[in-house]
């Protein structure tokens, strides 16, 4: 079984680390990343287990290690050491211990306050100070101290230390909420979760001073490795789910619709009810909800007639009910949906299945199912979705899918593809990057791996700095069409030197394939650039496992190529202002 | 759990610590004679251990090791 999947195995990957690490090294397409690792204990095995799943997702990191002990000090009062390593993500492992100010009996509740605020506002200026070297910062909340004097009433009486760790929580809660660029890992549920006793062991502490104990810390590299692979855009985007004990109990092809275990009625048939309800949650979130099952279409569907059946045929962006093998369903959808199998999980009570998606189709996540019980366990705990931006977009993707489903099918009536660009009554809006639409650039940005000509990521703090920039060109479009708004869906950043623009970055959603949008964006690209000046436009192509789609793309929009490395690195010039036509002529656009 | 297997499985844990399936250790071994055996390595070898042979290492067991012998020794101390 494979370590890093649900049900995770802390002592096998902290034995096997150096192997684990030896063989995760030759995965293809890892992207470098400096991960800058503050100690307010001790960190050197949480670094070593943070590499493992950071490679795991794909991310090679290169460590800073802040002295021990030391996060407010290093970041306060940095001695140029961390500013020269120029962080792309600063995590601050801080916890319980790290509270110097407690309550005592015979504070007043002034004095409390003040205690409060003081504790709070340490941690907070540590805090600012990593945002102010431009990166994304991830800092741990506390988890609850291992003892209690009063007992019970110590979760009571604002003397009490849990009751003075619970309002620090919400403190630094309310902070996170509002502070851009930095987010919480929440340390008091992975308690829970895992247990106090065994997750804040007192020898760890006195004798090695690790405020999480060694067998535990894999569960904590996960958890801050997630919120990192959710920055860089490398979360799962859509999950194929089998019917037939995965979303209710029972073969509805045999025990037909009132034979299948559903509803609240049961205990199995709670469990898969409230399995359900958290897919259905999940969906709300953007999470795109797909059928993957070996039935006849008509039987499945009965099953989401029921009454009592959470989810419906709606719910479902498509629906794959035949007795195709999976892997082949699961790919069909992949390129319908226009996303990667990589974005996949695949869920499905029998491990054959599993075996042979896995042998297929080597990228799908599938995390181990036993019971139903623990269904929902094997992905919350996994964070295959770790939510740490939720743009309104997000929450529209599903029926943003959907409409491109509808899309689909119109075209398929019309003859000449330009005819049915035009029945979309698309509308284009173009306008220079922003602080209202800056958050959604650098998530596209982060995210977008097919339509990306270059694969450069760029930090919020980075996309911020072009605004107005100067020396920069920058676009971006949002595009709307008669069956919905598509949202922010492409970008596009160019640097200035004298008369020659050069392409840094240029991007689009999949959603937006094949509707000539990245030529309404060259038009306007092609305006600006005459209006600065510009003689010539350079653009380059650089090659990943993922966006072979536009190698060829500049030479498709009037780039001559002029140059191409061993790599397969390509250089593209252009220089035809005088006579430009217009591409796009299939949408109104309009310059915001 | 005898002598022989004791050795064998804390053998085992060395080899896969330290990622070399050819490691052969002896009573002597310490960290002077391992690469990668410093005082991070060392809790992840103890926690090991005590998974292994289902044992928790109190404070006062785990100071003074300086070889293979004393883990060895405290290992059939714990589990006689």
């Amino acid at each position: 079984m494979y370590p890093f999947d649900y049900p995770l195995d802390p002592a096998y990957i902290l034995q096997k680390k150096r192997s684990l690490k030896r063989t995760l090294l030759q995965k293809d397409g890892l992207i470098e990343k400096k991960v800058a690792i503050m100690s307010g204990s001790t960190i050197g095995e949480i670094k070593n287990i943070l590499e493992l799943f950071l490679l795991e997702n794909g991310i090679k990191p290169t460590f800073f290690e802040g002295s021990y002990g030391l996060f407010y000090e290093n970041l306060v009062f940095d001695d140029g050491s961390l500013k020269a390593f120029a962080p792309d993500i600063i995590y601050i492992h801080t916890s319980v211990r790290n509270i110097k100010l407690w309550p005592e009996i015979g504070d007043d509740a002034q004095q409390i306050d003040a205690k409060l605020n003081a504790e709070f506002a340490r941690f907070e200026q540590a805090i600012q100070a990593a945002l102010s070297f431009g990166c994304q910062v991830i800092c741990n909340n506390f988890d609850l101290p291992v003892y209690r004097v009063m007992g019970n009433r110590e979760g009571v009486n604002s003397h009490g230390r849990v009751r003075f760790v619970r309002r620090l929580n919400e403190k630094m809660a309310n902070f996170a909420e509002n502070t851009l660029n930095f987010y919480l890992n929440d340390l008091a549920y992975l308690q829970a979760i895992y247990g106090m006793d065994q997750f804040s062991s007192q020898t760890a502490w006195y004798a090695y001073k690790y405020a999480v104990s060694i067998d535990c810390i894999p569960y904590l590299c996960q958890s801050v490795a997630n919120i990192i692979k959710s920055l860089l855009g490398k979360n799962k985007k859509a999950l194929a789910l089998d019917l037939d004990n995965t979303l209710w109990g029972g073969i509805i092809g045999d025990d037909g619709v009132e034979g299948i275990v559903l509803g609240n009625e049961t205990p199995t048939g709670m469990a898969y009810t409230e399995f359900q309800s958290y897919l259905k949650e999940l969906s709300k979130l953007g999470i795109l909800l797909n059928v993957c099952s070996k039935n006849e279409e008509n039987i499945a569907l009965t099953g989401f007639d029921r009454a009592d059946s959470v989810l419906k045929r709606d719910d479902f962006l498509c629906f794959k009910a035949n007795w195709e093998p999976k892997s082949q369903n699961i790919a069909a959808m992949a390129k319908e949906i226009n996303i990667l199998p990589d974005s996949f999980v695949f869920m499905d009570d029998n491990p054959a299945e599993r075996e042979i998606v896995r042998q297929e189709l080597p990228g799908v996540t599938i995390p181990e199912l036993t019971a139903p019980e623990a269904y929902i366990a094997a992905i919350d705990r996994s964070g295959y979705f770790e939510v740490t931006t939720l743009s309104e977009d997000d929450k529209k993707r599903a029926s943003m899918y959907k409409q491109n489903l509808e899309r689909a099918q119109l075209e398929q009536t019309f003859g000449d593809y330009n005819d049915y660009l035009k029945s979309l009554a698309m509308k284009c809006e173009i306008g220079h990057f922003d602080m209202p639409h800056a958050e959604r650039i650098t998530q596209l940005i982060n995210k977008t791996n097919q339509f990306n000509l270059t694969t450069r990521r760029y930090t919020a703090a980075e996309v911020e700095s072009l605004i107005e920039h100067p020396d920069y060109i920058t676009l971006f479009g949002r595009l709307t069409d008669k069956f919905g708004d598509n949202g922010l869906v492409t970008a596009l950043i160019g640097h200035i030197q004298g008369d020659v623009l050069h392409i840094d970055l240029w991007i689009m959603s999949c959603r937006t394939f094949k509707r000539r949008l990245e030529h309404a964006m060259f038009d306007q690209l092609v305006a600006c650039a005459a209006k600065a000046g510009i003689q010539k436009i350079v653009g380059h192509y650089y090659p990943t496992a993922k966006n072979l789609l536009v190698r060829d793309f500049y030479a498709t929009i009037g780039f001559e190529q002029v140059a191409e490395d061993e790599q397969g690195n390509l250089t593209f010039e252009f220089t035809g202002f005088a006579d430009y036509a217009p591409q796009c002529g299939v949408m109104e656009i309009e310059i915001v | 759990m005898d002598k022989q297997s004791i050795f064998e499985a804390v053998q085992e844990i060395f080899r896969d610590n330290f990622d070399d399936e050819t490691l052969e250790i002896t009573r002597e071994t310490c960290a002077e004679d391992i690469e990668d055996w410093d005082s991070l390595e060392q809790i992840n070898l103890l926690t090991a251990m005590e998974k292994k042979f289902n044992l928790k290492f109190k404070l006062d067991d785990v100071r003074g090791l300086e070889n293979v012998g004393d883990l060895l020794d405290l290992i059939e101390r714990l589990t006689a």
